[in-house]
């Protein structure tokens, strides 16, 4: 494998506005990093620092005002535009999203919420629920794949979420906060479930965190403050 | 999976609550237009019932609904003795209270010949009038049945026979009698005042009069013709059964039709905008959810198709419920309620039509929603 390509994600002095003249807000400014497969890294910084949006624009959720990221040795963006026009099919095969809160689908049981992703990504019915149940037992929620999310525990569904991000074996998966609603023993959980991903799926993964309890768990940490990356 | 059904599925009793919600207000909606097709009918009905084909009545007059007409009894026998014209009978219409087993009736009674035009259509059971006099054909709606006998100004009749749907204008039930009982009546019933006409001498004829005669043509004379020949006596005027309908419908009953025809047209709107209201509402509230669809790589069909199925269903569910709601209970109208397929349909499609626009607002809402918006908090 060479260097050139073996980074997930590359982002190249990416920054990001909102709005213009007297309210504009620099939430980026020429923010690069980049994160090999494997890794576990996280984005610190106090609040409005940019973290979510820099997650966002990693996530094609969000468009950049300039720069450029690749993604899987593709480039996605490049002097602020998009370079592809299904961004959502790039999500669907490339990016899991784990949420700060889980975001289950409300009206679909644990298996179903794992299930519709991977029916979205074209998989039969049979095959999706099948594939939903192995990863539900692979997150030691197995005995919960019936249950509907509002009668989940929080660290249950939270793994049913992760679940749900890893569904489609995405190579960079993204996550905000996503030890905030547990205690630190399912946090520490959690963290380990990630590391073991990073390893056995080749991903990277990029979390967002104020989480002091778990920042050992980190292979690096990226600081963003008013919007600029100040040490790795 | 169909993520509609799975909506409604896991909150099933507020999505029924919703449709009854919604049936009940279509039900009225389809009350209205029944109410108004019963009123525009029935205002029709007695002046269909003789099936005849010329009105005669007195000069300048548009009677005998629309304003009042007298005309001298022996008037049948000249327009009986006009070319084209068939038969001819005279006929009387006056409204009257009887009392029936502690009941007030208020029935609009019509005294014709029975041998001659004016009688009843084809009854619903019973027979004809058959005798000359004390013998009724009564509407069901009167509440009267074969049998009953029923005080009348100084007379008690019998009731020998019954029509169905017979009632005048104003909902009241029509009684038919023979020419003589009816003028009879109409002199119990008034006697000051006929006896203060007879005084200053006003009406010679005294109590030969009637308020129309009523003509059935020959298969080949034209109505318009015959009618010209009428008129040429001073004192009468003859319409002919397509105009009588038109008076009927246009003067009669125009203010009560337009009242109601307006109301109802207000209900229909009040019924879009509340459908527009609920599905908008049923999308805003899953706005979260439809960003984390997209955020997972849902595409956009996926999406729209969950807001329009769930539209559609609403609208259906709710469409059956007020239409089986309305065919069930519409008998129990103190007035006729007349459901024709062609109103119940257009009503429908009116729905769906409204479902369909109304989910286009959600499905705008839905498709501009920022992903993103799953991601915070
Ligand atoms: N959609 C938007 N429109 C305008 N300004 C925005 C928008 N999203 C974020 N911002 C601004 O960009 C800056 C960075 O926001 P961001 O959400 O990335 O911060 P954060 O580091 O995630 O903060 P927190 O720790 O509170 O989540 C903030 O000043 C915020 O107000
Ligand atoms: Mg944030």
């Amino acid at each position: 494998m060479s260097e050139a390509i073996a980074q997930l994600v590359r982002v190249d002095r990416i920054s990001k506005h909102f709005g213009e003249g007297e309210t504009r807000v620099d939430a980026l400014r020429e923010v690069s990093l980049e994160v090999h497969p494997r890794e576990v890294v996280a984005l610190l910084g106090p609040s409005g620092s940019g973290k979510t949006t820099l997650l966002n624009v990693i996530g094609c959720i969000l468009d950049a005002s300039s720069g450029s990221m690749d993604l899987d040795g593709e480039r996605v963006i490049e002097n602020g535009s998009w370079q592809r026009r299904d961004l959502r099919k790039l999500r669907l095969d490339k990016i899991g999203f784990i949420f700060q809160s889980h975001n289950l689908l409300p009206f679909l049981d644990a298996t179903d919420n794992i299930a519709i992703v991977l029916q979205l990504a074209g998989a039969d019915s049979k095959a999706a629920r099948r594939r939903a149940l192995e990863l539900l037992d692979y997150l030691e929620v197995g005995n919960r794949g019936t249950s509907m999310p509002a009668t989940l525990s929080g660290g249950e569904a939270q793994r049913v979420a992760i679940a749900r991000a890893l569904a489609n074996k995405p190579r960079i998966i993204l996550a905000d906060e996503p030890t905030a609603a547990l205690d630190s023993k399912r946090a520490g959980i959690v963290m380990d479930l990630l590391r073991k991903l990073a390893n056995e799926q080749n991903a990277s993964i990029i979390a967002v965190t104020h989480d002091e309890k778990i920042f050992d768990r980190f292979d690096r940490m990226f600081y963003l403050r008013d919007g600029r990356l100040e040490s790795s | 999976m169909n993520l509609a059904y799975r909506d409604i599925r896991h909150s099933l009793g507020r999505f029924l609550l919703t449709c009854v919600g919604l049936g009940l207000l279509l039900g009225v909606v389809l009350a209205m237009i029944g109410i108004y097709r019963g009123l525009v009918v029935d205002a029709l009905t007695i002046a269909r019932a003789p099936a005849i084909d010329l009105w005669i009545v007195e000069a300048s007059t548009r009677g005998p609904f629309a304003e009042a007409s007298r005309i001298p009894g022996d008037t049948r026998e000249a327009i009986a003795r006009i070319a084209g014209v068939e038969s001819a009978g005279s006929i009387t219409y006056q409204t009257a209270e009887a009392e029936h087993q502690g009941r007030k009736l208020r029935l609009y009674v019509i005294g014709h010949e029975p041998t001659r035009p004016g009688g009843p259509p084809p009854l619903l059971d019973g027979r004809g009038i058959g005798q000359s006099h004390f013998e009724l054909v009564a509407d069901r709606a009167s509440g009267l049945v074969l049998g009953d006998r029923v005080p009348f100004g100084r007379s008690t009749f019998t009731v020998v026979g019954r029509t169905i749907n017979n009632v005048n204008s104003g909902g009241d039930p029509a009684v038919y009698m023979t020419l003589a009982d009816a003028q009879k009546l109409q002199f119990d019933l008034s006697p000051s005042a006929s006896r203060v006409q007879r005084a200053r001498g006003a009406t010679p004829a005294g109590r030969d009069t009637v308020n129309a005669v009523v003509a059935r043509l020959k298969p080949h004379a034209s109505p318009e013709g015959v009618a010209e020949t009428v008129r040429r006596w001073k004192h009468l005027s003859a319409i002919t059964q397509e105009a009588q309908e038109a008076i009927l419908s246009q003067s009669l009953v125009d203010r009560a039709r337009r009242q109601i025809g307006l109301f109802t047209s207000l209900l229909l709107v009040v019924s879009a905008v509340i459908i527009a209201l609920i599905i908008y509402t049923m999308t805003m509230e899953k706005l979260k959810q439809i960003a984390t669809l997209k955020l997972i790589g849902a595409p956009d069909r996926t999406i729209v198709a969950m807001i329009v199925q769930q539209a559609m269903a609403l609208g259906f569910i709710g469409f059956f419920t007020g239409a089986l709601l309305i065919l069930n209970i519409k008998d129990y109208f103190p007035r006729r309620v007349i459901l024709e397929p062609d109103n119940v349909l257009a009503l429908g499609a009116v729905v769906f039509i409204v479902c369909l626009l109304s989910s286009g607002l959600g499905v705008r809402a839905a498709l501009r929603v920022d992903p993103a918006t799953a991601l915070g908090g």
